[in-house]
């Protein structure tokens, strides 16, 4: 006998104390409250936070984030984890920086390419974890190393500029044309980063592929018992997340006009940090496009603000990690509650 | 004469709503196998654990050799050398760790420094002494299901043991396996333990035990030596009074065309040689025991176990579903046994979940959800399934077992499947909710859906089905059609032959 026949017991909504309730609106809009608080404090203490050029300059300094942590949002949504995302930036920066330094190429050939080498190492990261069954972190861990380290195999270990110096002692002749500059220059970034976040969030709530992807996120079993193709469906999130990474590898190249070692990197924890702080953003309570967004601008605004504070930038990091672990422990007990 | 091993007098235990235990008494004599037999639900586990100190908040008292013992704990409880062998082995062994290892793990946590040699010594001493042939260095995911339980009991009986619990030792076993399990068992019965031997099979019990209880809805019905009484009093005594009706009324079946025919049906672990069919507006019974292969089968049938071989023809056509996405696409529908792992999503709200299955007819271009219709449709199978739920936006989590149950159907009841595999639809259920669930199934039969319903729950297949199939380790032991009793089914489900 294996089965006990005891109800399960029924939770009562109506008994919810008041203390519970304050603790449900901090859950929702505290991370906008906290933006707020954080708007007001700096605008106090420095008149020149609020200027327009400030806040441009805050949603610019965000776009890149923004664009990765997108994408890591989808595969979070799938209930996986895409690690690889800060070396697939940096391998897409040096793609494209390479095609038009090394090989003289034209922008588009130089950014499908840098897109294509992305949804490569996405699907790979899906089938290793589709098919071989690897834990989603681990894989895509796995994939950070390989990938960081293919980028840098790649530029010979270098950064690759205008007119570096070549192995044989020449210097490079290819240019980055203008255009492709202007991809990180405002308005374009910030525009690019709203049309981002826009559809992300379109396709993920408002679509049945978006859906689907909640629902394996949700209960993986349930879903393909559900009739749902869960493999597919993660593949898919993978593929995304490999191609927002790429953009936003584009969009730094853009920005920079070099292509650094490691450049993306940074971008991965960044861009955890936005996707978890999104979690709870309007009470979604998983994880969610627009949520993310919050959570970029709530690190920008925090890092803007301080460095204006003339709090020194070695010590920001202390904060990033702060706000993120804040964030969590909401998210979290929400659960456990 | 001396006093009993084990003698439990007015048990009673209480859980939310449910009286588990009502005034049980129990007696176990030193070097004897005691059989605990009852329907699903009677209270044999419970009776058990409280044995083995898993339940603290019992009443009545419990003697040991004569003494008063008290067992809060299953600390307590191994103090007093009560061992038990769950029928869940994995959950009790340590996979990566060698068979030494997990027999002795109780000794591995006092020290601090371990004496490998003298582990795998004494383990295999142990081993030995059984009559077990497993070396100790050998990691225990190697083993087979029958080696795992072995070792388990080795373990048990390697502490301290004179009250030898084994919860349905056999469900998992094959006959061989079975066999070596009782010569083991005969082992430990001569050096004077008392064995507890809980299981569903009637001529196992009547091979391996020497007396036997029976329980039935939280009461001790009849103790008996098993040599002064046979299989048939046993059922009767199991059964008891008739169920009060809760089924529908079902009419007998004309000439219906054969919706879902299965043939050869095998799979790797469990099914052997599957033939069944399943007519239109029909509700077809797979009766069978916990373990039997009840949940392989439908699982096998909607496309969701691996390395499956069969034909398997929907309405007269051969198609070949691999996936449950196939299965979905073909017309069918699973609502699985394990709700809250497989069929409901209980993190997601009341609307996402009945929609889940069938979101293809809510998009229109681009893939875009229509969400009004969506809520609509949703909030429509609320109503008709009388779902208990404050708002479509609830979280699962929050119903009661019922309800999510009601949802899990909910979700198929939108995607309009022509074939219905329900896996123990009852599991976990409220009574009110159970006759709401069987009037649903008998709905869906009389608009000429076809049914599966696969349960252990006799006493229900006896009263829906139409037609029954009995499984028995894996392969359908016999057909029958209505009305069948559930004496019978119990019979052929046991293993009897006629």
């Amino acid at each position: 006998m294996s089965e006990q026949q005891i109800p399960a017991p029924v939770q009562q909504t109506k008994k919810q104390r008041p203390s519970f309730q304050l603790f449900d609106f901090f859950y929702r809009y505290g991370t906008i409250l906290t933006i707020v608080v954080l708007i007001v404090v700096f605008a106090a203490a420095n008149p020149a936070f609020l200027q327009s050029g400030n806040i441009i300059n805050i949603l610019r300094s965000i776009s890149i984030v923004t664009i990765i942590a997108v994408g890591l949002t989808i595969s979070l949504a799938v209930n996986g984890f895409d690690l690889s995302v800060g070396s697939v930036a940096t391998l897409s920066n040096a793609i494209v920086i390479s095609m038009f330094v090394w090989f003289s190429q034209n922008p588009l050939i130089a950014i499908l390419s840098a897109l294509a080498a992305a949804l490569i190492v996405g699907l790979l990261n899906a089938l290793m974890i589709v098919k071989m069954k690897i834990p989603d972190m681990l894989m895509t861990l796995a994939m950070m190393f390989i990938i960081q380290g293919l980028a840098q195999t790649y530029t010979k270990g270098a950064t690759i500029s205008e007119n570096m110096v070549l192995p044989d002692g020449t210097f490079s002749t290819g240019t980055i044309p203008a255009f492709f500059s202007k991809i990180g220059q405002v308005p374009y970034i910030i525009l690019l980063m709203a049309v981002i976040v826009l559809f992300a969030h379109v396709f993920m709530t408002y679509t049945k592929h978006g859906r689907f992807m909640y629902i394996i996120g949700g209960n993986k079993e349930a879903a393909r018992l559900s009739g749902i193709h869960v493999n597919k469906y993660k593949i898919a999130a993978y593929l995304l997340s490999a191609l927002f990474a790429a953009i936003g590898g584009i969009v730094l190249a853009s920005r920079v006009m070099t292509a650094e070692i490691n450049a993306g990197t940074p971008y991965l924890m960044d861009g955890v940090a936005a996707a978890f702080i999104g979690f709870s953003v309007m009470g979604a309570g998983k994880p969610n496009a627009f949520g993310t967004f919050i959570g970029a601008v709530l690190i920008g605004i925090l890092q803007n603000g301080l460095v204006m504070m003339s709090v020194p930038y070695y010590a920001m990091d202390i904060l990033k990690g702060s706000v993120l672990a804040l964030a969590l422990a909401l998210t979290y007990y929400k659960q456990r509650g | 004469m001396t006093s009993p091993l084990v003698c439990m007098k007015h048990i009673s235990i209480e859980f939310p709503g449910v009286k588990a235990l009502d005034q049980v008494n129990f007696t176990l004599k030193k070097g004897t196998v005691h059989a605990l037999i009852g329907a699903n639900g009677a209270g044999k586990s419970t009776l058990m654990k409280v044995l083995s100190g898993a339940h603290s908040h019992y009443e009545g008292s419990i003697q040991i050799n004569g003494q008063a013992a008290s067992i809060q704990t299953p600390k307590d409880a191994a103090s007093y050398g009560v061992q038990t062998v769950h029928q869940e082995v994995d959950t009790a062994l340590v996979p990566y760790l060698s068979v030494g290892e997990n027999m002795m793990m109780h000794q591995i946590e006092k020290k601090t420094f371990v004496d490998w040699k003298e582990l795998h010594r004494k383990a295999a001493q142990r081993l030995k002494e059984l009559d077990i042939d497993i070396s100790t260095k050998r990691l225990v995911s190697d083993l087979t299901l029958a080696e795992k339980q072995m070792v388990l009991i080795a373990k048990a009986v390697s502490i301290k043991c004179s009250i030898l619990i084994l919860d349905e030792p056999t469900a998992p076993l094959s006959h061989t396996e079975t066999n070596k399990l009782f010569s083991m068992i005969d082992r430990l019965k001569q050096n004077g333990t008392g064995i507890v031997f809980i299981s569903h099979r009637m001529p196992e019990i009547f091979t391996i035990c020497d007396e036997l209880t029976v329980m039935r809805n939280g009461t001790d019905v009849a103790a008996h030596l098993v040599q002064n009484t046979d299989p048939q009093q046993i059922i009767e005594e199991m059964l008891g009074a008739p169920l009060e009706e809760q089924f529908p009324p079902r009419t007998p079946l004309k000439d219906a065309p054969i919706a879902l025919e299965v043939k050869q049906l095998n799979d790797q672990h469990k099914l052997r040689n599957i033939h069944l069919h399943v007519k239109k507006g029909e509700i077809l019974g797979i009766a069978g025991l916990v373990g039997a292969g009840k949940t392989e089968l439908c699982k096998a049938l909607f496309g969701a176990s691996e390395k499956t071989t069969g034909t398997v023809q929907l309405h007269g056509q051969t198609v070949h579903i691999a996936s449950p996405h196939q299965a979905v696409r073909a017309g069918m529908a699973l609502v699985p046994e394990e709700r809250r792992k497989e069929g409901i999503l209980t993190e997601e709200s009341v609307g996402w979940n009945l929609t889940a299955a069938s979101l293809r007819s809510f998009s229109s271009v681009f893939s875009f959800l229509h969400r009004s219709k969506e809520k609509r449709e949703a909030d429509e199978i609320v109503k008709r399934l009388g779902v208990k739920t404050p708002s479509l936006e609830a979280k699962v989590k929050h119903l009661s077992g019922g309800n999510q149950q009601k949802i899990a159907i909910g979700k198929w009841l939108l995607a309009e499947a022509d074939v219905y595999l329900f896996d123990e639809p009852t599991k976990g259920v409220d009574v009110g909710a159970k006759k709401d669930i069987f009037t649903l199934i008998a709905e869906l039969a009389a608009r000429g859906k076809s049914v599966i319903y696969a349960s252990s729950e006799l006493s229900e297949i006896a009263g829906i089905a139409d037609r029954v199939y009995v499984l028995y380790d894996g392969s359908i032991a016999r057909e029958m059609t209505a009305p069948t009793t559930e004496e019978e089914l119990l019979y052929h489900s046991t293993g009897g032959q006629s």
